[in-house]
């Protein structure tokens, strides 16, 4: 059993509690408007991806699609097309025809931007993907490209021949002798 | 002639039934919301501002989701019992009403002037914890029978000193009649209020009320962290809305019982002159009751079970005899 001066020296704990909660009353909220405002966020911070371009406008992304194999949830589909120098996308020998990323699937880890060659793909703190669909999540390469440099042609540009070496014949014919 | 003299009475009696309960109905939809943002203030946060401006139409959003929310029945539950329980908690919340005065004269108050007012009250407010006993039993669910067991405990353990606190108020009267006790307290300056000539038991009948209510820090019943949600585990929908409907309601009354009994109820600056300003009185000291009630909420941790029963049994009950033998004491002594 506590004694009565016990019981007394704990009550006297309650006014100084419903103080702080009063207290609190006067303080300003800390609740963020989220759709129209947002926290500060590190410039590090993974947020959704973007394709970047070179200054001239060329697409950094070569449709390798190491990133796809990087991804640990398997939300990257890349499908590569050849470029040429009347329709050239990126400066390699091929370039990304199709890009998607299932955000619905991503887990934001970054992988994709270590595994990328070219440094193509950047996660970025820029927006968050929300949607109402699911295919609406799906995001194709025209939502993830990011635009042309002011005052620069977008892709695809003509390009002289010989600028890009590597990439433009066809294949050659296999000997099959050997 | 003979006519009028009888249907008068019902129609005037209908009407203000009527409006008092739309008043009621509305005032516990704000309360909801007021109770929301003044929490979310008290916690650093905002609170929904989101439907309508200052989220105003939250309630009614609200109650547009409960409304289409399907409605299910246990398989084994009890089902008279399971579908009476809801009206058995709303019904004495409402009909509380019935005895407070909510202004000077019989224009404000249904009944006019009670002469068993207070032992109504009590009655009244003794029959709502039935709601939530039945729920719990009639649910077949172990969380909901434990919410309902908890309710009937805690009710007991508070009745007697409810009572008991009101009981001062009544020899300090001399009368039962809600309106006699707000007169009693009108003539003189605000000190005439029972709240600084009973303070004990103003207290007692805060704490108690807070029981009564079953809300934070009493809100055993309920505790959703050991409980789910007590005696409202099985219940959705409208059904749902009923229990949180009774409790708001009887938030309001508990609210305009205590500003009744000991913050002088109606009576104000200039009642005499302006009968409307009573009103205004009565519902500013409402309101007050009811932030405090919030405020409270926000504070306090909730009860442990069985130091709840210790201390309606071993405090709040002895305090409260004493206080009715000081009260008569000082009555006899010719000091009040």
């Amino acid at each position: 059993m506590s004694s009565v001066r016990d019981i007394l020296s704990r009550l006297g704990g309650i006014p100084v509690g419903f103080a702080t909660v009063f207290k609190t009353f006067f303080r300003k909220p800390v609740t963020v408007q989220y759709p129209e405002k947002q926290k500060p966020m590190s410039a590090r911070f993974r947020g959704r991806h973007h394709l970047k371009r070179y200054d001239d406008g060329l697409e950094k992304c070569i449709g390798c699609a190491l990133c796809a194999a990087a991804c640990p949830s398997d939300a990257i589909y890349v499908e590569a097309a050849e470029n040429n120098n009347d329709k050239r996308f990126s400066p390699g020998e091929r370039y990304a025809k199709t890009y998607e990323i299932n955000m619905l699937r991503c887990i934001f880890c970054g992988y994709c931007e270590d595994a990328c060659p070219t440094n193509a793909i950047i996660l970025e703190p820029i927006e968050f993907p929300t949607g109402y669909t699911r295919e609406g999540m799906i995001y194709t390469k025209d939502k993830l490209l990011e635009p042309a440099p002011a005052g620069v042609q977008g892709t695809p540009q003509a390009t002289p021949a010989g600028k890009f070496e590597r990439a433009i014949l066809p294949f050659p014919p296999i000997d099959v002798s050997v | 002639m003979q006519e009028h003299k009888i249907v008068a009475p019902i129609l005037e009696f209908l009407l203000k039934s009527v409006v008092l309960i739309l008043i009621a109905l509305t005032g516990f939809a704000y309360t909801t919301l007021l109770e929301r943002r003044f929490i979310a203030r008290l916690q650093a946060r905002i609170g929904p501002n989101r439907a309508g401006p200052q989220g105003l139409l939250q309630p009614v959003a609200d109650g547009l989701k409960l409304i289409v929310k399907e409605s299910i029945t246990p398989a084994l539950a009890d089902k008279f019992v399971y579908f009476l329980a809801p009206a058995i908690a709303v019904v004495p919340a409402l009909i509380v009403f019935a005895v407070i005065p909510f202004g000077s004269g019989p224009l404000f108050s249904l009944m006019g002037d009670l002469n068993i007012g207070v032992l109504y009250v009590l009655a009244v407010l003794s029959v709502g914890v039935y709601g939530a006993v039945l729920a719990g039993w009639a649910s077949n669910n172990k969380y909901a029978s434990l919410g309902g067991l908890r309710a009937s405990a805690q009710m007991i353990s508070y009745e007697l000193a409810f009572g008991l606190s009101l009981v001062a108020v009544v020899l300090m009267a001399s009368s039962a009649s809600l309106n006699d006790i707000v007169k009693y307290q009108q003539p003189g300056n605000i000190l005439g209020w029972l709240i600084f000539r009973q303070p004990i038991a103003a207290g007692i009948f805060a704490i108690c009320a807070m029981a009564e209510l079953a809300r934070a820090p009493f809100d055993l019943v309920e505790a959703e962290q050991e409980l789910t949600a007590g005696f409202l585990t099985e219940y959705g929908g409208m059904k749902f809305a009923l229990f949180y409907m009774s409790e708001y309601v009887k938030m309001i009354a508990m609210s305009a019982l205590f500003a009744t009994f000991f913050l002088g109820g109606w009576s104000g600056p200039f009642v005499n002159e302006f009968p409307v300003l009573s009103l205004v009185y009565f519902a500013v000291k409402v309101l007050i009751g009811l932030l405090i009630i919030v405020w409270v909420r926000a504070t306090l941790p909730r009860f442990r079970y069985d130091k709840l029963m210790a201390f309606g049994w071993k405090a709040l009950l002895p305090l409260s005899l004493a206080n009715v033998m000081l009260t008569a004491l000082l009555i006899v002594l010719g000091v009040y």
